[in-house]
């Protein structure tokens, strides 16, 4: 193998963390070496998981970051061919001043397509055009065995559906070809209404979510009593072509936050007193405010590292959804429960889901509302705090989203996911010695 | 990959940049940049399929037209035909050369296997001279244009963990010297790039990560070189004070150093 480094790796979360043998292959050639000589690996796109889907320190873990070539693109259809190691701040980059735009963005750009595959992502436009794989017409995948399989809806399509969401556990993408969407101009018209609990919130959601390609909520996950749950809801359609528009990309300046702040700064009086400011700050209702892509999608992209805010113990970031039918009453619980707990939830955001992608195992997305928010890591008491809102969530037929997941147990992870039978009895036949594994993987017994 | 549009020394029109030994992290860097700045390229490497790939995504990128070439240093037979057929494809539009090819090689292994050594030798040294040989009668001609060198702060003294590679680049950087000096009253720029650690394939697992610098900055010295029509830059530039006090050090201490 041309080289590895040990290194102390962990994910966007910083909790937790793992040594493990790193090796950055550059070309196909070298990945198919990591495959064949790694005792066990995975692989890693930018670490923009929260928790342990994108290390092994039980032995290698594989970058993608320089297996990044664009490799065809062609403007009549819009399909884009590259490999797995291009990020999305790359594609918007070259591709938005062309006029063409990604049908999906998760919240920050600094992600592989690989990495985006292999969680699914959705982003604020789920409920009109669901996760990134409905998008993608094939990728190819390195198996274990060597073998590169080509994975579409038609050939391979039981690899297809067990990669898309698949973390990793299948293969490692070298490339995909996905169908971009044409832009007439860089900007988005966001409409702005303030919420004054979560009702309210779920009430404009279902009024007019559908006039909106783009639907997605701030809310305050500490306010309480009758402003439970309150929010700002952000939508908002692609801008066309006119004045005060043009078809700039992103820009590549970021302030970078320095690793010195202590765990506490973040604390629930400060956030409470921050979520106040920000509630507040917005109208009560803003109607088509032009506003940059950068600063609708990537709000936080500006703070390069802003990991670092929560200090060296880390966060977790708890992102579930729950279906439609019991979901309000599912949200309303996990709300009270935080309310009452010592636990603030930081940074709290509210959607809507639209259909997911059934034939897929580990995506995600289902019809319902999905909360996500920061916890910044404090004590054990947390942990079993968070067990009793998994159970609300399961009991509610709702998942956790395990990109984002660091902590969640492994028979709870059976019962949110119906298909995992299936997923490892295709995992056991693509992967019968259980070499492509990650911390995430063991923690949650999906390789022994 | 640097993003399109960084604005080093403009070209005019449709000017091309051949380099050889695409496939590197400091060669795809370096033609990004040079595509940045509106150039053309020819890419050439002896795999083929990853020059390709390389030469694709430039294009995509950066919307210049980027072609490929077979190219390998060790074939020097073959030298003559890929000088003419590069050189005939680009008519005048050649504007410059980056020799970027190289190879460490297992320096333990070469202090005892002749055959390594041979390699080492062969595709540092005698394989850039073969091509440049055939390449130099254009640019000659031409009364224009740059030649760029990628040799190594490795050239500037003989060390004992790696000597064959470093005489091999030491050799390189001598060569590139010299011809500075013959091509100076033809107008053809001659720019000899030193770097120190980067981090490539060449290096990774064998330098501490952090202590080798990004490949990026290799490409934009480099054209700031062509632009400023530098002699010899050192990439970082804090190795021209390194290699400065290292060639320094009387050989009586510095073969005790165990360097
Ligand atoms: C600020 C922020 C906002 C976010 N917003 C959203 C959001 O709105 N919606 C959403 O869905 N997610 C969101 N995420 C999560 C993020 O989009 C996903 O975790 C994404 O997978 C990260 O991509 P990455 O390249 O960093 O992958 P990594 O974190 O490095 O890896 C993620 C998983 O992908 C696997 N993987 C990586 N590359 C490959 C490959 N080539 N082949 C096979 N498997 C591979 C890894 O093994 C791992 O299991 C957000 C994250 C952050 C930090
Ligand atoms: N990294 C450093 O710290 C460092 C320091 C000083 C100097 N350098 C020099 O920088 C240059 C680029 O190296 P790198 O660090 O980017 O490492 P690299 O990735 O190993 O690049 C070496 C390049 O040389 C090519 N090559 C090797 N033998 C060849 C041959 N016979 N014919 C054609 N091409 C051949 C390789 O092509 P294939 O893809 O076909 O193998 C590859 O493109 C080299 O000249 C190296 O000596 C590097």
């Amino acid at each position: 193998m041309t080289g590895s480094i040990e290194r102390q790796l962990s994910g966007w979360g910083r909790y937790p963390s793992g040594t493990t043998e790193v090796c950055r292959p550059e070309r196909l050639s070298d990945l198919r070496e990591c495959m064949s000589e790694a005792t066990s690996l995975v692989a890693r796109g930018l670490g923009r998981s929260y928790g342990d889907a994108a290390f092994n320190s039980a032995g290698f873990t594989v970058l993608t970051e320089r297996l990044n070539r664009f490799v065809a693109f062609d403007a009549e259809s819009g399909i884009l061919d590259c490999e797995a190691g291009v990020t999305v701040d790359e594609i918007l980059s070259v591709l938005v001043p062309r006029g063409f735009f990604l049908p999906v963005v998760p919240g920050t750009k600094y992600v592989t397509m690989g990495g985006a595959l292999a969680c699914d992502v959705h982003g604020k436009n789920h409920h009109k055009d669901g996760s990134l794989s409905r998008h993608v017409t094939d990728f190819r995948l390195l198996t274990p065995s060597g073998d590169l399989v080509f994975c579409s809806r038609e050939e391979n399509s039981d690899l297809f559906w067990a990669t898309v969401g698949g973390l990793g556990l299948t293969g490692i993408v070298t490339d995909l070809r996905i169908k971009l969407i044409p832009l007439e101009s860089s900007y988005v018209s966001v409409d702005y209404d303030r919420a004054e609990n979560i009702d309210k919130a779920l009430e404009l959601f279902h009024e007019s979510d559908e006039k909106y390609k783009y639907s997605v909520a701030w809310l305050d996950g500490i306010a309480s009593g009758r402003s439970l749950g309150r929010s700002v809801l952000m939508r908002g359609n692609p801008a066309a072509a006119g004045p005060g528009t043009d078809l700039s990309r992103h820009s590549s300046r970021s302030f970078s936050v320095p690793d010195v702040f202590p765990g506490f700064l973040l604390n629930r009086v400060s956030v409470r007193a921050f979520n106040t400011v920000y509630y507040r700050k917005h109208p009560r209702k803003a109607r088509e405010v032009l506003t940059h892509y950068e600063s609708f999608f990537f709000p936080l992209d500006r703070l390069s590292n802003w990991n670092r805010l929560y200090g060296k113990k880390g966060f977790l970031q708890y992102q579930f959804a729950v279906p439609y039918e019991g979901g309000r009453e599912a949200l309303i619980k996990v709300l009270e429960l935080f309310a009452k707990s010592r636990y603030g939830m930081f940074l709290a955001v509210l959607k809507r889901f639209g259909p997911g992608e059934a034939a897929s195992a580990l995506s995600f997305p289902m019809p319902g509302y999905t909360l996500a928010a920061d916890l910044p890591c404090r004590d054990a008491g947390m942990f079993d705090f968070l067990r009793q809102i998994d159970r609300v969530v399961s009991a509610a037929g709702g998942r956790i989203y395990l990109g984002k997941d660091a902590r969640l147990a492994a028979d709870a992870v059976r019962e949110m996911y119906e298909g995992l039978d299936a997923w490892l009895e295709l995992k056991a036949r693509v992967d019968p010695d259980r070499r492509l594994t990650s911390d995430l993987a063991r923690r949650l017994e999906l390789v022994p | 990959m640097s993003r399109p549009g960084t604005p080093p020394q403009e070209s005019n029109g449709s000017e091309v940049v051949l380099i050889l030994g695409a496939t590197s992290m400091i060669a795809r860097e370096t033609a990004a940049t040079f595509a940045g700045a509106g150039y053309d390229l020819t890419l050439a490497g002896r795999d083929a399929e990853e020059v390709e790939r390389v030469a694709a995504d430039i294009a995509i990128r950066h919307g210049v037209s980027a072609t490929s070439e077979r190219f390998d240093a060790l074939d020097t037979d073959d030298h003559r035909r890929f000088a003419e057929a590069v050189t005939g494809a680009t008519g005048d539009a050649l504007a410059g050369v980056v020799v970027a090819f190289g190879v460490l090689g297992d320096s333990e292994r070469a202090a005892t296997d002749f055959d390594e050594a041979q390699e080492i030798i062969a595709a540092n040294y005698v394989g850039a001279v073969s091509v440049l040989t055939h390449l130099v009668p254009y640019f000659e001609r031409k009364k224009s244009g740059f030649i760029v060198g990628i040799s190594s702060v490795s050239g500037d003294r003989g060390r004992g963990s790696i000597y064959t590679y470093g005489s091999a680049k030491g050799g390189f950087s001598l060569y590139l010297q010299g011809l500075r000096n013959r091509l100076h009253k033809s107008g053809v720029h001659v720019l000899t790039v030193k770097p120190g650690f980067i981090d490539t394939r060449m290096t990774y697992g064998a330098v501490k990560p952090g202590m080798a610098a990004d490949p990026a900055a290799v490409a934009r010295a480099i054209i700031r070189g062509v632009r400023k029509k530098k002699s010899v830059i050192y990439v970082p530039r804090i190795w021209r004070l390194i290699m400065f006090a290292i060639r320094n050090i009387p050989e009586p201490i510095f073969k005790r150093l165990g360097l």
